[in-house]
C-alpha cells in the first residue's frame, strides 16, 4: 500500500501528472474574481467565504478523471484487482494521494488568497481548518465517482455530475464554517459537521469505490 | 494447482464458451489455441476472477495466480526499474535484479518506460511476473511484439518458472519452443454454435 502511495504521488508530480493544476486554477480564481467584482473590500469580504470554497471544490474535482481511468487503460488496475491488495485498500489510497497532491497544497495556500479577497482577519484560523477538515471529503467523494465512471471514455463530464451534488453539503457547510468565524460568531458546528462528513466518507466510500471498480473491470 | 469444472464463460453477457473441463498440475504449462473471438482472452480473465463465471467451478487459490493481459500496466513516466519495483512491492517482494535479467532489461533499468519500444515494453511486462512470486502465471497473447531472441527468452524464463514447480496457461498463436507443453484448443467448446459470426462483434 505504501508502494501505490509513493507510485501515485511521483507520479503526479512527475512531468506531466497534473500536479499544480488544480493549485494554479485556484489561484487563478483568487485573482480573477476580486478583478471582476471590483475594488469594494466590504463585498469581497462578504463573499470571500463561498468563493474560496467554491474554488477549492472546482480546483480538487478538475483532477478527478485521472484517478482510476490511467490505470485502467494501462492495465494496472486489472493487475492491481488480481494482486495482493484488496481493492478497498486501492480505493483509500488513491483518495489519499489525491489529497496529498490536490487538497494539502490548497490548505496550505488558502490564507494567501484570503489577502487577496480581503477575507476578515478573524476568519482565517477558520478557513484552513475548514478546508483541512473538508479536503479529504472531497477527494473520498470524488475517489468514489471517479470509480463509478472508470470504464467510460471522456467520462469526465458524467463524473462532475455525479460528483457535484455530493459536494454540497460539504461546501455548505465549509463556506458557512468560514463565515462563522470571519463574523466572529461560533463556527464549532459547521466544522464539526464537516469533520463529520469526511470521516464518514473515510468509512464507507473506498468500500463502496472498490464494489465499482469490480463491477467496472468484468 | 487449478481445476476447472464444467466451465462457461461469457463476454458482454453472450455466452461464449461452454462445458470446459481442465486440470493443470504444478510444472505443467497450457498452450490455449483458437481463433480470434474463440474466447481465450475471456477464459484467462475469468481464470483470473476478474470477471465471474457464467456456471461451473474454477478450484483454485486465488492468491496463487497472477495475470499478464495485452496492456502491460506500466506507468510512461516511471522508469523501468521503478515500474518493476512497484509491482514487487505490491506483491510483498523485492528482488527485481533476476527478473530484470530473465528478459534483458537490466541494460535499460533507469530508461523511463516511455521511452521503451514496443517490444521492450512487452519485455518489462513479462518480467513483471516473475516478480509477483505467483506460482501460477496466466498469459494473454505473451509474444505481441517480441522478436525471436525475446521470444527465446520469454521461454527460458518460463521453463525456469516450471523446473520450480509453477505452472501457467498461455494464450497464443505462436509456437513457444516447448514441447512439454498441453494444448487446449477451445473450438470444440464454442457455445451456442448456431449463433457464431453474431458475437464476433463483441471482441472487436
Amino acid at each position: 500500500m505504501r508502494a501505490l502511495l509513493w507510485r501515485d504521488i511521483r507520479l503526479a508530480i512527475r512531468a506531466g501528472g497534473g500536479f499544480g493544476l488544480g493549485l494554479a486554477f485556484f489561484l487563478m480564481v483568487a485573482v480573477l474574481v476580486p478583478l471582476g467584482v471590483g475594488p469594494e473590500g466590504a463585498l469581497l469580504s462578504r463573499i470571500a467565504p463561498g468563493i474560496l470554497w467554491v474554488g477549492a471544490l472546482l480546483a480538487s474535482l478538475l483532477s478527478l478523471d485521472r484517478m482510476f481511468a490511467l490505470d485502467f487503460e494501462d492495465g494496472s488496475l486489472d493487475l492491481m484487482a488480481v494482486s495482493p491488495l484488496p481493492l478497498e485498500a486501492v480505493a483509500a489510497v488513491k483518495a489519499l494521494a489525491h489529497w496529498l497532491v490536490t487538497g494539502v497544497p490548497l490548505v496550505l495556500i488558502s490564507p494567501l488568497l484570503g489577502v487577496l479577497l480581503s477575507l476578515d482577519p478573524a476568519g482565517y484560523v477558520w478557513l484552513v481548518a475548514a478546508l483541512a477538515l473538508g479536503s479529504p471529503a472531497l477527494s473520498l467523494v470524488g475517489c468514489f465517482g471517479a470509480a463509478l465512471t472508470v470504464g467510460l471514455k471522456r467520462g469526465g463530464l458524467i463524473l462532475s455530475l455525479i460528483v457535484l451534488p455530493m459536494y454540497v453539503p460539504t461546501l455548505i457547510f465549509g463556506a458557512e464554517a468560514v463565515r462563522r468565524g470571519a463574523a466572529g460568531a461560533e463556527a464549532m458546528v459547521p466544522l464539526l459537521l464537516l469533520a463529520a462528513i469526511s470521516l464518514g466518507s473515510a468509512a464507507l466510500l473506498p468500500f463502496a469505490s472498490a464494489a465499482a471498480i469490480r463491477a467496472n473491470l468484468k | 494447482m487449478l481445476r476447472v469444472v464444467d466451465l462457461a464463460v461469457a463476454r458482454g453477457g453472450v455466452p461464449v464458451l461452454e462445458g470446459l473441463g481442465f486440470a493443470l498440475a504444478a510444472g505443467r504449462v497450457m498452450v490455449l489455441r483458437g481463433p480470434n473471438g474463440a474466447g481465450k482472452t475471456t477464459l484467462l480473465r475469468t481464470l483470473a476472477g476478474l470477471q465471474p463465471a457464467l456456471s461451473g467451478r474454477i478450484e483454485a487459490d486465488p492468491d496463487i495466480l497472477t495475470y499478464s493481459g495485452h496492456a502491460d500496466g506500466l506507468k510512461a513516466t516511471l522508469t523501468v526499474a521503478e515500474n518493476l519495483a512497484f509491482w514487487a512491492a505490491v506483491h510483498g517482494q523485492s528482488q527485481i535484479a533476476a527478473a530484470l535479467d530473465a528478459m534483458n532489461l537490466t541494460g535499460l533499468q533507469d530508461r523511463r518506460a516511455a521511452d521503451l519500444s514496443a517490444g521492450q515494453k512487452r519485455r518489462l511486462g513479462l518480467a513483471r511476473l516473475r516478480v509477483t512470486g505467483r506460482s501460477l502465471w496466466l498469459m494473454d497473447e505473451p509474444t505481441v511484439s517480441l522478436d525471436a531472441a525475446s521470444v527465446g527468452l520469454f521461454g527460458a524464463m518460463l521453463r525456469g518458472h516450471l523446473a520450480q514447480g509453477g505452472a501457467a496457461i498461455v494464450a497464443t498463436h505462436i509456437d513457444l519452443g516447448l514441447p512439454e507443453a498441453e494444448v487446449l484448443d477451445l473450438g470444440p467448446f464454442k457455445a451456442g454454435q448456431s449463433r457464431q459470426g453474431a458475437f464476433d462483434e463483441a471482441f472487436l
